[in-house]
């Protein structure tokens, strides 16, 4: 599903974010990637979606080799796979509704399946009764389920989340471990950067730890390892 | 592209226009003016070069006879041009004719010369002189002036040259007031569209990290630099269509004596070729203006 091969990366400022990864995530596999901050771990992720291109190395996204892709193909690329951040990302003019159907309308899917698709993320993420409210009138954990009903109602194969709990409290944050754990049981697979170390313990999925832009640790089902 | 698609684009560029109100009407203002000038440049180009080729294929003399000589002394004045050596043919044309061909120069506006048939006619009778060669032509009109009962000679060389002059400092002087102005309008669109990039920068990047192609995120903008192109290119055009009528008119009223070479473009001719070439111009400065500024936003 994702493959890194002797991936390296540094910004142009020379700042080494990501020094010789490699490693291998399956189809349906749940991970969490955990490390202090300034570690890499952003990077890394942002890798993935091709928001950041490696100085070396491969990497592999459902058997495409995204470092020698061109440009113009990166937005096939970004429709599957979906992304999840911090600060939700949602446009504050538009309603709960329209910013999901929103992510459909730019890529040119039919009016038709956008209502269809968008039923059904809401539906997954338990909003379907606020569709027509706006991100101001919700919780962070409200906000924070709507920006991943949009990150998957395009059916990706992967999400990748950047500590998508990192602004909610820990009631809310574990609604939205709830929501990614129903995704995964769909068969999507699902990747998250994370400081939140009482989530990583309880849910004993794998986890990848990055020290110094390199792998430190990678464990079938392990443990947040460190005092975050 | 489907039609749905379309319908969004127009819809989203036409909302950022609006909602950039002051700004939309500055770069459209910007445009009119630099419009504005280099129209009227083209306008008065466009006529000097015709003029100007008009007079250089005319290697014609034409001397104008006194109104107060007899036909004795019409006479006498033809053989006394004759037998300037450089002369090949020498004809004669009466004032009649002389306003019958100016009537044929002025094609269906004819109508304004008619009441100048008969008495009423203010053309001298004339003599058209062809020189052997057409070089000579400044030579013997010199010569024939110096005659009895001539009152006036016109002859194309001087004024070609003269106006040559004009049409090439005009030309200089208007290139380089041109471009800058047209770089300063660019400008103002780059601006203009900038803002509305900025302000919806959460809104591209959202687009992206979904994957919308480039080409999707940029129609709207190139659009909105197509509108205010457009828009900027329209109002010169009309302006300065309402001012060259206005002169056609004129000139066909009052300078219908002169010499047949100043002739104006005809105003159908004119009306095409300042809208054709204002409207390409103001679409080619907006959409230059807007795919500057959208370029930088969309690095993936
Ligand atoms: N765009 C950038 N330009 C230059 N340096 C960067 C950039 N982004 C990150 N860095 C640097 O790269 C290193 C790794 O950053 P990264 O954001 O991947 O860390 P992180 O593990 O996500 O940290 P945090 O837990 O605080 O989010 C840091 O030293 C950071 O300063
Ligand atoms: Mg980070």
């Amino acid at each position: 599903m994702i493959e890194m091969q002797d991936v390296w990366k540094s910004y142009a400022n020379g700042v080494m974010a990501v020094n010789g990864i490699t490693v291998k995530i399956e189809k349906g596999e749940f991970v969490y990637v955990v490390g202090q901050s300034g570690s890499g771990k952003s990077t890394f992720i942002k890798l993935m979606y091709r928001e950041e291109v490696p100085n070396r190395g491969k990497i592999i996204i459902d058997g495409t080799d995204i470092t020698t892709m061109k440009n113009k193909d990166v937005p096939f690329l970004r429709r599957k796979l979906g992304v999840v951040f911090q600060d939700f990302k949602l446009l504050p003019k538009l309603t709960v509704y329209e910013n999901i159907a929103f992510a459909l309308e730019v890529i040119e899917e039919t009016p038709r399946q956008i209502r269809k698709k968008v039923m059904e993320v809401l539906d997954l993420v338990k909003l379907k009764h606020k569709a027509r409210f706006l991100p101001s009138e919700l919780s962070g954990g409200e906000q924070q389920r709507v920006s991943i009903a949009r990150s998957i109602v395009n059916n990706p194969s992967v999400v990748v989340a950047d500590e998508p709990t990192g602004n909610l409290d820990p009631e809310n944050a574990w609604g939205i471990m709830e929501v990614f754990e129903r995704i995964n049981d769909n068969g999507t697979t699902v990747v998250m950067a994370t400081h939140n170390k009482d989530i990583v313990d309880r849910m004993k999925k794998r986890v990848i730890a990055i020290e110094s832009g390199m792998i430190a640790r990678d464990d079938k089902r392990g443990d947040f390892g460190y005092e975050g | 592209m489907k039609a749905r698609t379309i319908g969004r684009h127009l819809k989203e560029s036409i909302k950022n226009l609006g909602r950039n109100g002051w700004m939309t009407v500055a770069s459209i203002s910007a445009v009119a003016v630099a419009l504005m000038i280099v129209g009227l440049f083209l306008m008065v180009m466009l006529n000097l070069n015709k003029m100007a080729g008009q007079i250089e294929n005319d290697v014609e003399v034409r001397a104008y006879i006194d109104l107060t000589a007899t036909p004795q002394q019409q006479d006498e004045l033809k053989e006394q041009i004759k037998q300037i050596s450089e002369v090949h043919s020498i004809k004669y044309i009466s004032r009649e004719e002389g306003l019958k061909e100016l009537m044929k120069d002025f094609g269906k506006d004819a109508d304004v010369i008619k009441p100048y048939q008969g008495d009423d006619n203010p053309l001298n009778d004339a003599f058209e002189i062809k020189t052997q060669k057409p070089k000579q032509t400044e030579a013997v009109a010199k010569k024939i002036e110096k005659l009895k009962y001539v009152s006036d000679v016109s002859y194309g060389k001087g004024y070609v040259k003269k106006l040559f002059n004009v049409v090439d400092v005009a030309r200089n002087v208007g290139i380089i007031l041109i471009l800058g102005l047209l770089f300063t309008s660019i400008f103002l669109i780059a601006n203009t569209i900038k803002l509305t990039i900025v302000a919806r920068s959460t809104e591209i990047e959202i687009m992206k990290l979904v994957g919308a192609t480039n080409a999707f995120v940029r129609w709207p903008y190139f659009l909105e630099g197509l509108f205010l192109g457009v828009i900027g290119a329209c109002i010169p055009v009309a302006l300065l269509l309402i001012i060259y009528r206005q002169l056609y008119t004129y000139f066909i009223q009052n300078n219908f004596q002169s010499y047949a070479f100043i002739k104006l473009i005809p105003f159908d001719t004119m009306a095409l070729y300042l809208a054709g070439l204002l409207i390409i111009i103001g679409a080619v400065i907006g959409v230059w203006g807007s795919l500057t500024s959208v370029r930088r936003f969309l690095k993936v």
